[in-house]
């Protein structure tokens, strides 16, 4: 590799400030020509910050950055794009309602002036394809591409503006296996023409395999640089987390109890009205966490909306606790007995512009307890409320405190604290710990559990496969609606889970 | 190079929410300056016939409090239906059926007991005003109709409607003037001072602000009203019936407007003419937004309010600036308030490079 | 009374009212899809028009050119286009608030200057207006040509605008900057599109065509400055951008249909069918009402509308 060279990039001692959080602390980082380099580091190191910086999305409080020996003053992405540098974004900037060929030409200058030319944009777009070996239909509508698909268009919206400096945020967090093999090899054929990669990543392995060098990052500053031939995923998880990775959670034997929820022949329609979920059969017990592990956009999301409330099916019944569950309605799911933990907590779980206190009697402000013939009972919920804040040592300025100042964990204890609190006998837990920092994830991992010590039964929806393997009694994968495989939790290999997950039936 | 950007600053301490307003107000009336000077009105004469004539002499002090009667009934039914994201711009519709169903009643209700006439037509309109803005609400929960839209087209809707009944059924015999009969006595709003206008309206706006203040902050539909209003998807999660709150939010701002339209009627004009709301419906969403969508701010707004449009009476029948410089000074209030809450959120960074 | 309807010259004339009544929707409604398109509800649509139907008779008033007139009321419609950029894409404010805030803020203006510039007359003052341009072959069409060609050169200008901001919408680099704005301003962002200035231009160039809409109903429709004159055309106008899907052609349809219940309802004023002009005046925005009614089931509405945009909004 051409590490020898002069770097293509350069940033040097950038810091980048948010209100209270510095993000980035006097950061120093080289990208040379023709290598793939791996910004490696957990939630929150600042590595999607630092690039954000390069790219000129975010303006950096202090240092300074050289793209191609020219000291550079990025105000905004399009001075980045003019110097070819390309970010594809961990949520996908394109337009679902437009073709493939309109995401790619916009913001690209026509042979025919201020008219598009899309014909010729086209042949463009076509020998860009052939070249790489990403096929897409040009006039496909972005809505009707799988996640897979839709990360080539931006692929190829970068290749189209020459971009040859290329930044990867996190790309294989939505990729079957096989999909990333291919993303793979794609990286590969264009470091191969001298173009340099960025790949954003806490995931060790992948970074072992695809890139040619490493720099981690960890609260915000550089703490390692290495080369990926002479380092070891041992070496680099220790480096990132600075300690040992991997909490091991200790879960005592308990033999599955009577069934707490019982799905049978489920079918679920998604957005588009495509078939989301299909004839999908399911048993949770008591004292048992089921862990359901599968690619994002498997039909996870229509199943705890059902769940939840939120969507209707278009058959099938849901029992919980020998009762049918009414659909479509959240007050039904409540009443149910079910502890509710949304993937999404800040649009669907929390009112973030509501006090701590309003978020946690969300559900049962009509109770009873809690009001009179429309009356608050103020006294009872401020106890109850501090009483919450405290057994789930929530970090607050106090129960009135706005929730939009809660730190990502400290939000889903308050949504873990509101959903517990009428100790459920079944919850659904979709990605509880998806965008937390380490010790958040440990305090709800550990929740989870001792839930499963109370008697409850827990459906444990995420596409963290370490966090699968470390809670689930037993695990099924769910792929295009479906569950292809299931296996216990103890003697599960991971290789099976993995084939399962993109499909494969073995 | 200078560069601007607008970011998230830390939250400012409690004394903000009163220095701010007092502020955007003060700012406010020295623009209003533009305006006056560009009439060729004599400054400081004219800022003083504004507040003399205002709150210079009992008589018109007392007419302050008559023209922010109206103000704070539609200022407060505009806040209502905002904080629970009811896009409720028909206030001026709803007062219209107010007013016309108090006239209908007013005018034909001599039969009866006359203790019970006033009561009867109070709950009418504000029945009226509530089930008038019911049928956008009904639109929006039902058939995602937009409220925007549809509130605002049903105010056009009631004034034809209004139109019609005047130049037909409603118009006084023997008149070719778009008006009605006058209502009879018993439904008449009492006064409650001698040699003013001062009625028992203004008694009523007080007492729905303190209801409405009180449903907001003590009781569970208040608190479902706000959720519904900051995250209706989060609201609906949690199991709060989000039609229902729509649906009472509605009847309640709605009838509150109703209310405004009564108290026109039966305290002011005695008879319904067209011209029966000089765009009340309309200043209540200012004075709403001014207010900050709570209470007593709004009562504050609307005081504010009343005390242009009284004053600038005075003003320009001293200085000869047009009245309508105060639809003007509303219109800059708005505005300038708005840019002052913005900045009780977010500051200006300047970059330099 | 029948035959009144089936006379030739009464369709004629329907026609001919239909055109004229659907020519400031038109306008309005054309500016606020270029506004939408760009993902910004430009609810001082009504005042926009209000101030431009002012400014344009005060200007053919003091100079008596009435195209001078249609210019100063294109030059204040895009004034007020970019107090409400400043307010809702500069500073982030609320779509719904800031655009209310112009509606009344222009209105309470519109009167103001009026007031300031004439006083109170007893009579209101006049301007000669303009005249219609019967086109030449075409408005000796039988039945439909004298109602379609002999127009309001606004008119006609308004029919044109409707392909050329389709054009500019689905044929040109600037409009895919303009959709891909409205759609999800980061993506905009990220390919380089300057998403402030292109929402400013959108609501300054949308606020032109309001301001023109405005001056037709007094440079053409009347001869004089009534406060009342947009009586709700520009609210009209949004619901015609609802119904219409966001699409030039289609709004221009919806259009159409409300010019034609108000020029109907005119003309059976003037044969004397004896039914009140209210109840007549209140089916358009009834239909309007009802026609969003069935709209929004597939309404295609920009997915960054109402949406203010701000880069550096994370962290916290």
């Amino acid at each position: 590799m051409g590490n020898n060279d002069q770097p293509v990039v350069r940033m040097s001692s950038i810091t980048k400030r948010f209100l209270d959080v510095t993000a980035n602390k006097d950061v120093s980082f080289d990208l040379y020509p023709g290598e793939i380099c791996a910004l490696l580091g957990e939630n929150g190191a600042g590595k999607t910050t630092l690039m954000n910086i390069l790219f000129g999305y975010y303006t950096c409080d202090a240092g300074e950055i050289f793209i191609k020996d020219e000291k550079v003053d990025l105000a905004a992405p399009k001075d980045a794009i003019s110097r070819g540098v390309g970010m594809i974004h961990q949520h996908f900037a394109l337009v679902p309602s437009q073709t493939v060929l309109e995401n790619i030409i916009v913001g690209t200058a026509s042979r025919r002036g201020i008219f598009l030319d899309l014909k010729s944009a086209r042949q463009a777009l076509l020998e860009l394809q052939e070249r790489f070996g990403l096929q897409i239909d040009p006039d496909a509508r972005v809505w009707t591409l799988s996640v897979g698909e839709q990360q080539k268009v931006e692929i190829l919206k970068a290749l189209y503006r020459d971009v040859d400096i290329l930044i990867m945020d996190e790309p294989t967090a939505v990729l079957a296996p096989a999909e990333t093999a291919d993303l793979f090899n794609t990286l590969q054929s264009l470091v191969k023409e001298g173009r340099s990669v960025v790949f954003i990543s806490h995931k060790l392995n992948e970074v072992m395999d695809i890139s040619d060098r490493i720099v981690v990052l960890r609260g915000g500053q550089v703490v390692a640089e290495r080369k990926t031939s002479e380092t070891s995923a041992r070496e680099l998880a220790n480096l990132m987390v600075g300690r040992e990775l991997l909490e091991s959670i200790e879960k005592k034997e308990l033999a599955p109890g009577e069934p707490v929820l019982n799905i049978k022949n489920l079918n679920v329609l998604n957005d588009k009205k495509l078939a989301a979920l299909m004839d999908l059969n399911l048993i949770v017990r008591q004292n048992e966490i089921l862990g359901m592990a599968g690619i994002s956009g498997n039909g996870q999301t229509e199943l705890s909306e059902v769940l939840f409330g939120m969507r209707s099916p278009t058959g099938g019944a849901i029992q919980i606790n020998d009762r049918l569950l009414n659909f479509g309605s959240p007050t039904a799911s409540i009443k149910s007995h079910m502890g509710r933990i949304p993937e999404d907590r800040i649009d669907t779980g929390l009112l973030m512009d509501l006090s701590v206190e309003e978020n946690l009697i969300l559900e049962n402000h009509s109770s009873a307890e809690f009001q009179f013939c429309g009356l608050m009972k103020s006294q009872r919920i401020h106890q109850f409320s501090e009483d919450l804040i405290k057994a789930y040592k929530i970090k607050t300025a106090g129960r009135d405190a706005a929730t939009k100042s809660l730190s990502g964990g400290n939000l889903q204890k308050v949504m873990l604290a509101r959903e517990l609190a009428g100790e459920p006998s079944l919850i659904i837990a979709s990605q509880p710990t998806r965008g937390l920092d380490v010790g958040a994830m440990e305090y709800i991992h550990q929740r989870i559990v001792k839930e499963r010590e109370r008697g409850a039964g827990i459906l444990l929806i995420s596409d963290d496969l370490d966090e699968i393997f470390a809670l689930s009694d037993r695990i099924v994968v769910l792929y295009e609606g479906k569950i292809l495989g299931e296996a216990p939790g103890a003697t599960a290999s991971r290789e099976q889970i993995g084939l399962w997950m993109s499909g494969v039936k073995a | 190079m200078i560069r601007f950007r607008i970011i998230k600053r830390k939250p400012l301490p409690g004394w903000a929410k009163i220095v701010i307003p007092i502020a955007a107000i003060l700012a406010t009336l020295i623009l209003s300056a533009i305006p006056i000077l560009l009439a060729g009105g004599h400054l400081w004469k004219s800022y003083f016939y504004l507040f003399h004539g205002a709150l210079g002499t009992r008589y018109n002090l007392l007419e302050t409090f008559v023209k922010a009667s109206p103000l704070l009934l539609t200022g407060l039914a505009v806040a209502f239906a905002f904080r629970a994201k009811f896009w409720n711009i028909g206030a001026e519709g709803q007062l219209l059926a107010g007013a016309l169903t108090a006239t209908v009643l007013g005018v034909n209700l001599g039969g009866i007991p006359s203790i019970l006439v006033l009561p009867i037509v109070i709950i009418a309109g504000f029945l009226a005003g509530g089930l008038w803005a019911s049928i956008p609400a009904l639109l929006k929960t039902k058939l995602k109709v937009d409220d925007v839209v549809s509130t605002l087209l049903l105010n056009y809707v009631m004034i034809h409607i209004m139109g019609a009944l005047l130049f037909g059924p409603l118009q006084q015999p023997g008149s070719s003037w778009p008006r009605s009969s006058a209502i009879v006595k018993a439904a008449c709003y009492p006064i409650l001072m001698p040699r003013s206008r001062f009625h028992m309206g203004i008694i009523i706006s007080f007492v729905a602000m303190l209801i409405i203040w009180f449903i907001n902050k003590k009781t569970t539909f208040g608190y479902q009203a706000k959720a519904v209003g900051f995250n209706i998807r989060a609201a609906h999660f949690g199991g709060i019936n989000t039609t229902s709150v729509i649906l009472w939010t509605a009847l309640i701002s709605g009838g509150l407007a109703g209310l405004a339209g009564v108290g026109e009627l039966c305290a002011l004009q005695y008879r319904l003419i067209m011209d029966i709301s000089p765009g009340y419906g309309y200043s209540g969403i200012v004075i709403a937004m001014l207010g900050n969508l709570h209470p007593v701010g709004v009562l504050f707004s609307s005081l504010f309010f009343s005390v242009i449009i009284v004053g600038a009476q005075t003003m320009s029948r001293m200085t000869g600036v047009p009245t309508y410089i105060a639809e003007v000074i509303q219109g800059m209030a708005l505005m300038v308030m708005l840019i002052f809450l913005l900045f009780t959120e977010f500051k200006i960074k300047v970059l330099r490079k | 009374m029948m035959a009144e309807f089936l006379d030739l010259a009464f369709i004629s004339g329907l026609i001919g009212a239909t055109m004229r009544m659907a020519t400031p929707i038109i306008f309005a409604a054309l500016g606020e899809i270029l506004s939408e398109r760009a993902g910004v509800l430009n609810l001082g649509i009504e005042g926009i028009m209000l101030m431009g139907a002012m400014t344009g008779f005060l200007f053919t008033y003091s100079t008596g050119s009435i195209w001078f007139g249609v210019f100063a009321a294109a030059c204040m419609g895009m004034l007020l286009g970019l107090l409400m950029a400043l307010l809702s894409v500069n500073l982030g404010l609320s779509q719904h608030v800031s655009g209310l805030g112009i509606t009344l803020f222009a209105t309470g203006l519109a009167m103001f200057i009026y007031r300031l510039h004439f006083g109170s007359p007893t009579v209101p003052p006049i301007i000669q207006p303009f005249k219609q341009v019967a086109l030449p072959v075409l408005s000796k069409i039988p039945v439909i040509g004298p109602g379609l060609f002999t127009q309001y050169t606004l008119t006609y200008i308004a029919w044109l605008l409707v392909p050329a901001l389709s054009i500019l919408l689905y044929k040109t680099t600037i409009g895919l900057k303009i959709r891909t704005v409205g759609e999800n301003p980061v993506v905009a962002d990220t390919v380089g599109v300057n998403v402030t200035l292109t929402r400013t231009l959108c609501l300054v160039a949308g606020g032109a065509l309001m301001g023109i809409g405005g001056a037709f109903l007094t440079l053409a429709h009347q001869n004089m400055f009534l406060i009342d004159v947009i009586g709700g055309r520009g609210w009209v106008a949004i619901a015609m951008v609802i119904f219409g899907n966001w699409n030039p052609f289609k709004a221009t349809i919806g259009a159409l249909i409300f010019g034609f219940l108000d020029g109907l309802q005119l003309r059976l004023q003037s044969v004397g069918l004896v039914l009140s002009f209210h109840l007549f005046l209140m089916i358009p925005y009834l239909l309007t009402i009802i026609a969003l009614i069935g709209v929004s089931r597939r309404a295609a509405v920009p997915a960054g509308l109402l949406k203010p945009y701000r880069r550096e909004e994370k962290g916290g």
